[in-house]
């Protein structure tokens, strides 16, 4: 279970996070949505004590994030987030084999590889395991750090926008392999998401975030209307349904075509 | 130039198993060589006493042992934590700032009774306020929000030209007679290290690579990103508190030794990085320092025997690390 209790971060006169109090228990994948700048991220980043907060507690499976020591964390959570940039040249095995740091610190057992061999063949990466990953694309990129997350085996895993940079094709698998992480490992997954459509589909809960604050929670059919849509995005987006899912028809705002005047 | 060799010859059975036991490889080739070289150093042409010559060319021996480990090891740090290759201690006003610890000491103190201090004492003084800049650097660097990298360089760089600044001022006010105690002192050479700072100074470096053993397994995982290592379990703020330490002893030890050395950390690390082709501590700091020391010894003895010059090698290894440096920052900016 992850707890938060009056979490607030500014940044001089701003307050990104404003005194956000939530609750996710055990198991299911939450969605983080809103607007850019609503403060979905620093929130991942604090519970992934990545960045410090302010005021407010965190609690992983009431371990307090700012107090307890960095290896025992590791091993409870794992955090990804948006840029990866990595300062030194690795290949996509080592990068997959620093996931199983926190458990080997570095002297990897035959275990470890096994988990390394199984989040490489799970993210399709095996025919480049061999390649530096800044020879990589976009997609293979995020992929490849998605297999080190993976490979940490961690019970609770925080994502930040992993589509991002992902075609149709490897999004909807990632997201695919996201899912089957909650419902076959029965991990729970934090996952900020900008594809209103993929929380829908994909979460079971969504927690949409807007100057700051959680400003709806629930189901997704409960937060994706057209009304609560408009109050979170400042939009009026058509909400249709496909597969007993709602679906945002965002893309098609900005053109007449949607109102027939073409 | 023999290690390309080798390995050219050795490439041609089983890459891939040499390619796993490369680093290994390497370490083995730079330690013959370093064999080598030292016995070269110690032998050549012994005249006279041979207890004299062995012991003055042992102590020299010594002292650019120490100066080559300390040098590679604390630029191999700095690279990690900063997470940056082109950095080195100097650049961020380490060694400017002893240069101007031993100066601002003799214009207040005067060099005489700046010299009567025992050796152990004085060193030990230099390297507590070596550490009070490294810890105002830690704030900089950890301090706020803002961890910009750029800002680092650029507050090091203008605090390395402030303290060398201050330091060209103290040495105009001088009296002519201290300042050339003085310049005595700040460019000894390799031909004249003092024997009871050699102790202090290898006492100070075996106690950093005996404490810093545990750090370098995290450091590898410091090498690819703060966040990446925090989120594998690695205390960043505490690895890197311990290694600016580190490089702040390391930085007194060799600039208290020899002065100044400008890029010779940047030169030897950078080419550790390329013979090895990794970047795991178990590696680096080893394979720079036998680099770092194989060109400091054998430097010397071409200066001394094939070419009898009156230039410093200290000079030759600017020369050449300046030229390397602005390679590298080519190379960086096509990338």
């Amino acid at each position: 279970m992850i707890e938060l209790s009056g979490v607030t971060k500014r940044y001089g006169p701003n307050t990104v996070v404003n005194s956000v109090s939530l609750t996710v228990p055990g198991g299911g994948v939450t969605a983080l949505v809103g607007p850019n700048g609503a403060g979905k991220s620093s929130l991942l980043s604090m519970i992934g004590r990545l960045l410090p907060m302010d005021e407010g507690e965190i609690r992983v499976d009431g371990l307090d994030v700012s107090r307890t020591a960095g290896d025992v964390l590791a091993k409870k959570l794992s955090i990804l987030r948006q840029e990866n940039q990595v300062a030194v040249r690795l290949t996509v095995k080592e990068l997959v084999e620093f996931g199983r740091f926190p458990h080997s610190r570095g002297r990897l057992t035959a275990e470890d590889g096994r988990h390394v061999e199984e989040a490489i063949d799970f993210l399709e990466l095996a025919e480049f395991s061999g390649r530096p990953i800044d020879r990589l694309s976009g997609g293979q990129r995020q992929r490849a750090f998605i297999a080190m997350v993976l490979c940490q085996d961690t019970d609770y895993v925080l994502l930040d926008e992993p589509l991002n940079n992902l075609d149709m094709r490897h999004a909807s698998q990632t997201m695919g392999l996201i899912r089957r992480l909650a419902t076959e490992l029965n991990k729970t997954i934090v996952i900020v998401l900008h594809d209103i459509n993929f929380a829908s589909y994909h979460a079971d809960r969504v927690v949409a975030m807007k100057d700051g604050a959680i400003v709806a929670d629930g189901t997704p059919r409960e937060i994706i209307t057209g009304l609560s849509m408009a109050e979170i995005f400042d939009l009026e987006v058509p909400v249709h349904s496909y597969a007993d899912r709602p679906v945002a028809a965002y893309f098609a705002i900005g053109s007449r075509r949607l109102h027939g005047q073409d | 130039m023999r290690v390309n060799r080798w390995r050219a010859a050795l490439a041609v059975n089983g890459r891939g198993i040499l390619d796993s036991g490369r680093p290994v490889l390497v370490l083995i080739l730079l330690g013959i060589l370093l064999a080598m070289v030292t016995a070269l150093f110690m032998t050549y042409d012994l005249k006279g006493s041979l207890d004299f010559a062995l012991e003055l060319r042992g102590r020299k021996v010594g002292g650019m042992l120490l100066v080559g480990f300390a040098v590679a090891y604390a630029a191999v740090l700095l690279h990690t934590i900063t997470n940056n290759r082109i950095l080195t201690p100097s650049l961020m006003g380490f060694d400017a700032l002893f240069v101007l610890i031993q100066t601002g000491a003799a214009f207040l103190f005067g060099t005489l009774a700046f010299l009567a201090i025992d050796v152990r004492l004085r060193f030990g003084i230099e390297v507590v306020i070596m550490l009070a800049f490294a810890a105002i650097l830690y704030r900089l660097l950890f301090g706020g929000e803002n961890r910009d990298l750029f800002l680092l360089v650029l507050a090091g760089i203008i605090t390395g030209t402030v303290f060398s600044s201050l330091t060209a001022l103290i040495m105009r006010v001088l009296d002519p007679n201290e300042f050339l105690t003085l310049q005595d002192l700040l460019f000894a050479n390799f031909s004249t290290v003092n024997r009871d700072l050699l102790l202090v100074s290898a006492a100070a470096v075996v106690v950093i690579i005996v404490a810093t053993r545990p750090l370098l397994g995290q450091l590898d995982a410091v090498a690819i990103g703060r966040e990446h290592a925090i989120n594998l379990g690695v205390n960043h703020r505490a690895v890197v508190r311990q290694c600016l330490v580190a490089i702040a002893v390391l930085v007194s030890v060799s600039t208290a030794l020899v002065g100044p050395v400008a890029f010779l950390g940047l030169l030897v690390s950078n080419m550790a990085y390329q013979l090895t082709g990794t970047f795991r501590h178990r590696y680096t700091p080893a394979a720079a320092g036998m680099i770092a020391a194989i060109a400091l010894i054998g430097g010397q003895f071409l200066l001394q025997e094939v070419f009898a010059s009156v230039v410093r090698l200290s000079v030759i290894i600017s020369f050449i690390g300046g030229i390397y440096f602005i390679l590298l920052l080519l190379r960086e900016a096509g990338r």
